[in-house]
């Protein structure tokens, strides 16, 4: 019978495949540091640099300061966290999640932009904006989802100071933080966003569109604070040394960051 | 193209085939030969995964094996490490997802087994389990195979749960999907591209493998 035999070799042979990609569980010991979106192209040089300079390395995920603050009640095994506001920070110190209180390591911007062939013209005052608002010309306008990133409340803040917030609300757009918002608002499907000064300056977005830096004062600062979690290991030790060192600081200030020490 | 990702996709496919094969041969198998009451029941907790948002899905997960609940704490004692945010926190989660793509092929295919044949096979004073081995296996591959197939593809396509209890770690949770998401969000457009192709290919490939399959399937039945 033909059947009763290629059965058992397809079956052995299927099987053979399957167990073939069953072993490589080999234990990848690089700490994970989990950074605010804003951080992920400045962030990604500093790791780079850091691995060219002490041969140690960190794997670097990026997201909402939110998310991972509530990932990591969960029991996400990150050794460090970086977010894009501080009080995220406070509230795992709280808990006893983290090993200290952390230091505060840049204070962020928030920026208008708007993709190359938009009809928007970024302005600080935002004047252009709430006018072609008016107008009715805007169809789609990109910002992070308030409800958990940083980056995301502050442009609603700034927004709420324009007084436009309200009028904005059918065509907003909410980006799950802040980098995808950065996405949504230059991919050329919406006529702008609110997005991290240290996104719309990264090579990969500047040549997708203009921007203007929104006045600091409409919104409460963007204090970005580091910290270590209990579980952290020397690598991420290193790596947070790192973070305070002037190769590293260098790097920030290029991304539009302001390092604490010269507000 | 993230490699490591694509890997780690093709492990987490690996292992889900593995754990639901024997799943899929007893539950597949039980479904199509016996009747009993509440059996549509079952049916439909077996088919549940497919409708379910993997929100949902993801959401229950985290509350069942989230730190604070007994499976998590268990689990933390005795491997030391969470099982939401690892690699077999992935594999429960996406045996679980996958539980349908599994044992529905299977289960046609035990179907299509003929009753006589079965018959046949005890009279001749087969055992269960021999009767399995030289007789049913043989005849319900196509379906078994399409389950694996199908279960494997699906596994690869995975996004929402592995979002939502995975946490994008490379080399642990970072499956292709995660990576190519995380790549268009940092403007790398090439390479959710590639990646993207990759997929479509491997995909493309393992339908058409189950078409060919459930072809071959319909031809012995007539």
């Amino acid at each position: 019978m033909q059947t009763n035999r290629s059965m058992p070799v397809l079956l052995a042979r299927f099987a053979a495949l399957v167990l073939g990609a069953l072993p490589a569980m080999a234990q990848d010991d690089r700490p994970v540091v989990a950074a605010a979106s804003d951080l992920h192209f400045a962030v990604a040089e500093i790791a780079e640099a850091f691995s060219v300079e002490t041969s140690m390395q960190v794997r670097l995920i990026f997201g909402s300061t939110g998310n991972f603050s509530r990932q990591i009640r969960e029991g996400a095994p990150f050794e460090m966290y970086m977010a894009a506001d501080e009080s995220f920070v406070a509230g795992l110190h709280a808990e006893g999640l983290t090993r200290d209180e952390g230091d505060l390591y840049a204070l962020g911007r928030v920026v208008l932009v708007a993709p190359n062939g938009s009809s928007l013209t970024p302005d600080e005052s935002l004047d252009n904006l709430a006018q072609m608002l008016a107008e009715g010309t805007i169809t789609r306008f990109a910002i992070a989802n308030p409800d958990h990133a940083p980056y995301g409340m502050r442009a609603m803040e700034s927004l709420i100071t324009k007084g436009i917030w309200d009028d904005l609300q059918p065509v907003m757009v909410l980006g799950e933080n802040v980098s995808q918002a950065a996405q949504f608002a230059l991919s050329g499907n919406a006529e702008g966003g609110i997005i991290a000064y240290s996104l719309a300056l990264a090579p990969e977005a500047s040549t997708r569109g203009t921007y203007a830096l929104i006045p600091e004062d409409w919104h409460e600062p963007l204090r970005q604070r580091m910290v270590l979690m209990n579980g952290a290991g020397e690598v991420a030790e290193a790596f947070y040394a790192y973070m305070q060192e002037p190769t590293a600081r260098e790097i920030m200030e290029r991304y539009g960051f302001v390092l604490p020490e010269n507000e | 193209m993230d490699w490591t990702a694509l890997w780690l996709s093709m492990r987490l496919a690996g292992w889900t085939v593995a754990v639901l094969l024997p799943v899929a041969v007893l539950m597949g198998r039980f479904l199509a030969y016996r009747s009993f009451g509440g059996k549509g029941l079952v049916e439909a907790l077996v088919m549940l995964p497919l409708v379910l948002p993997p929100t949902v899905f993801g959401f229950y997960l985290l509350v069942a094996f989230g730190r604070n609940s007994p499976v998590g704490g268990l689990w933390q004692n005795l491997f030391g490490h969470q099982l939401v945010f690892s690699f077999e926190g992935l594999v429960v989660a996406s045996v679980i997802f996958n539980l349908p793509f599994a044992i529905q092929p299977a289960q046609r295919g035990f179907e299509a087994i003929p009753a006589e044949v079965r018959e046949a096979a005890s009279c001749c004073g087969m055992s269960p389990l021999a009767s399995l081995w030289k007789v049913e296996l043989p005849l319900a591959w196509p379906g078994l195979m399409t389950a694996m197939v199908l279960t494997f593809a699906h596994t690869l396509g995975e996004f929402g749960i592995v979002l939502m209890v995975g946490g994008s770690i490379p080399g642990e949770t970072r499956t292709i999907a995660i990576a190519i998401y995380d790549r268009v969000q940092a403007f790398d457009g090439q390479a959710a591209a590639i990646m993207s192709a990759v997929l479509v290919a491997i995909s493309l490939f393992t339908i058409a493998l189950t078409y060919w399959l459930s072809a071959r399937m319909g031809r012995r039945l007539s």
